[in-house]
């Protein structure tokens, strides 16, 4: 008996199964090209920049462009003692052809960012070259200044050759790559990055914690709350949901300044003196109230969809059953919303580690957080290589928490509202 | 809620105390946003209540900073308001098309790669706005769309698109597929079906999520940083602007008028969930 004298056939002659599958892949199409435009425009103005970040990240091509000669006579030079003549003779030529091209400065500020003291030299031998004569190259470079005849700067210029670099990657935790190509730490007075990252790590954590101890107890009310007044009570977490993120934060640095409610407050009731105000603006405290409050419905709500789902009969079974209400509630029904405290401390944790807005306003200069730092480097050192390298370091990140969420809670289970 | 008789004298202190810590949350989440509301109206200069204003005295409210708003020399907020309204509006109609019909894709269960696909296009939502910022700047500048309203509208779709894709793929999710079916075997094309069937369902979902749409784009500062020219300046960036350099009572007034526009779209977003849910509950 094979199969195919039992196969059912449709109207047309076409066997059955083709048919079917031939209308399923009819339905997949569709289904595509509806997501299509959508997928497209965010592939393409979205996720090949945040590659384009990588790239820039990692690339060093303008020392490498800037010094082909150089490079290319370099690779025979094994870097123990000074190089051999032909290196300072192409040196010489690529040098001359980016002061043709007014291009010199650039140099300089490059290699500096390699070794200290580039800077100097390059200006006198620009001076001094002018006046260079035909062949034997490097007798005359070196006599331009001592530390051309230092063999440590040519190995930091063949430091340079290769177009890509991760060394922007080693900067964002406060390392570098020495002359001998050891990974080391910075001096300890110079590590501003490290601390960056923790605080961060710290700032985000600390907020979630207090935005999940706060939203239990409103979200446990509002789920339990008779619908008539638990709707009215909604408002109360959706108000703030709705209202502009500059509009809150003004709002706090309102609350907060040292001739501010909070304080008028304190110095009432007598807990601090008149002229002893606290700063609680412009420092990590700032930063920790403000986030807290402005984050706090974004817990809320998961925690109150899962809790409205569980039925208060089972809080009774358990009382029945002998349980005190503490036991009940620890035993029954905290179990069962764990899957809203997942989705909301993820969540929670996802916005506060990228936040910027809020530190940058309220949280002076121990507040901040590394999107802070991002910004800096993006307006005002210009520095977009290491700016982009620190975005990605924070968005892998981001994307593990991320994905751990997908996981657990399931992207299409997000509520809004 | 009213506690039973019975219940013990510790756990009825526990629920005092339970209820006390949700009127203090409670306090903690709404009381700072009506701070703004008595200090816009302050006829002095400082962000402070002054003693007039603790006696009620109504010499010491004026309406002062709002004229200043709308009237101040080298005002910026018309311009801004102006840019913000037009970049919302045009974003949001963006993010409303390409999110919906995304969603109508995204909820077929013939859709392949559902997971990874609803995930990536989530992810503007998710990902820091900083690095966001970051990422569309470096395109926008490419394409020479920097200090554009196009390139900010686009920016906007970008990042409004997510909320739309969720709201209208909840919404879809109670939606009845032999109702289209039957337009279908009525002679109904697709386009038309969706018109006078699909839409009309599952417009509370497409509504709420232009809201949010909206919102996300009134309100977003990051990336417009990034993006903005002198002349393509918003009321966020005016904002932002002015929070760090002097805290003045004008931004008090346009803050207050921000709370009363979001006031508005709360309620607007409350009445369209109640009535979808209405309306899905009809049709299961």
């Amino acid at each position: 008996m094979s199969s195919e004298t039992k196969q059912i056939l449709t109207t047309d002659g076409i066997p059955l199964e083709v048919s079917l599958k031939k209308a399923e892949k009819k339905n997949k199409i569709k289904a595509f090209l509806l997501v299509a435009p959508l997928l497209l425009f965010i592939i393409i103005t979205y996720v090949f920049p945040i590659g384009d970040m990588l790239m820039r990240s990692v690339d060093d091509k303008m020392v490498t462009e800037m010094l082909p000669k150089t490079f290319k006579s370099m690779e025979k030079w094994d870097g123990q003692d000074l190089p051999p003549e032909e290196v300072f003779e192409a040196f010489y030529f690529d040098f001359q052809k980016l002061i043709e091209e007014e291009r010199e400065g650039k140099l300089s500020t490059q290699l500096n960012y390699t070794k200290n003291g580039f800077k100097s030299i390059i200006k006198k031998l620009r001076r001094k070259s002018k006046s260079f004569e035909e062949g034997n190259y490097k007798e005359q470079i070196m006599s331009v200044h001592r530390r051309w005849a230092d063999v440590e700067y040519w190995r930091a210029i063949k430091r340079r050759a290769p177009a890509y670099t991760y060394q922007k990657y080693l900067k964002g935790v406060d390392m570098y790559e020495n002359e001998k190509g050891e990974i080391i730490n910075v001096p300890e007075d110079r590590r501003v990055h490290r601390i960056l990252w923790m605080r961060t790590l710290e700032i985000a954590f600390f907020v979630t914690v207090f935005c999940f101890l706060m939203a239990y107890p409103i979200a446990h009310l509002l789920a339990t709350l008779p619908m008539k007044y638990s709707n009215l009570l909604m408002i109360c977490v959706l108000l703030p949901f709705w209202t502009s993120l500059l509009v809150r934060t003004a709002s706090w640095m309102i609350l907060l300044q040292q001739q501010g409610i909070v304080n008028d407050f304190f110095v009432m009731i007598g807990l601090v003196s008149d002229d002893n105000r606290l700063e609680m603006m412009f420092n990590k405290t700032g930063s920790y109230v403000a986030m807290t409050q402005i984050l706090l419905p974004f817990m809320v709500l998961p925690l109150y969809s899962v809790m409205k789902t569980i039925s208060p009969s089972l809080m009774r079974a358990g009382k029945s059953l002998g349980g005190t209400p503490f036991v009940a509630f620890w035993k029954v029904y905290f179990p069962l919303t764990i899957p809203g405290i997942g989705a909301g401390c993820l969540l929670v944790f996802i916005l506060a580690i990228g936040y910027y807005i809020t530190p940058a306003l309220v949280g002076g200069a121990s507040g901040t957080l590394i999107s802070n730092q991002i910004a800096f480097h993006m307006k005002s050192t210009l520095d977009w290589s290491f700016a982009s390298a620190m975005g990605l370091m924070l968005l892998s990140g981001v994307l593990v928490i991320y994905w751990l969420y997908n996981k657990l809670v399931g992207i299409d289970n997000i509520k809004l509202g | 809620m009213a506690l039973p008789k019975y219940t013990e004298p510790h756990y009825r202190i526990w629920h005092y105390v339970y209820l006390t810590i949700c009127a203090a949350v409670f306090f903690f989440l709404v009381a700072p946003l009506f701070v703004i509301f008595p200090l816009s109206f302050n006829a002095e200069e400082f962000l402070v209540f002054s003693d007039g204003m603790k006696r009620l005295d109504p010499d010491a409210f004026s309406l002062r900073w709002y004229q200043d708003m709308i009237y101040g020399t080298k005002n910026p907020w018309g311009l801004a308001a102006k840019n913000s309204f037009i970049i919302a509006i045009f974003a949001t109609i963006g993010s409303v098309i390409l999110g919906t019909v995304a969603a109508l894709g995204l909820s077929s269960r013939h859709m392949p790669y559902k997971g990874l696909i609803m995930a990536v296009l989530i992810s503007p939502m998710i990902v820091p706005l900083i690095i966001s910022g970051v990422a569309i700047f470096f395109f926008m500048a490419k394409v020479g769309l920097a200090a554009t309203h196009t390139g900010i509208v686009l920016a906007h779709i970008i990042l409004g698109t997510p909320f739309v894709v969720i709201t209208v793929t909840a919404t879809l999710s109670g939606f009845d597929h032999s109702v289209t079916r039957a337009a279908a075997s009525l002679g109904s094309d697709p386009v038309n079906t969706f018109m006078k069937i699909t839409l009309p369902l599952i417009l509370p979902g497409v509504i709420s999520g232009g809201l949010f749409a909206f919102v996300t784009s009134f309100d977003e500062v990051v990336v417009v940083l990034f993006l903005a020219g002198l002349e393509n300046t918003t009321i966020p960036i005016q904002m932002w602007t002015g929070l760090r350099e002097q805290l003045s009572p004008t931004i008090l007034a346009v803050a207050t008028c921000l709370i009363i526009l979001s006031t508005l779209i709360l309620v607007t977003a409350e009445l369209l969930r109640r009535r979808s849910e209405r309306l899905r509950g009809i049709n299961r």
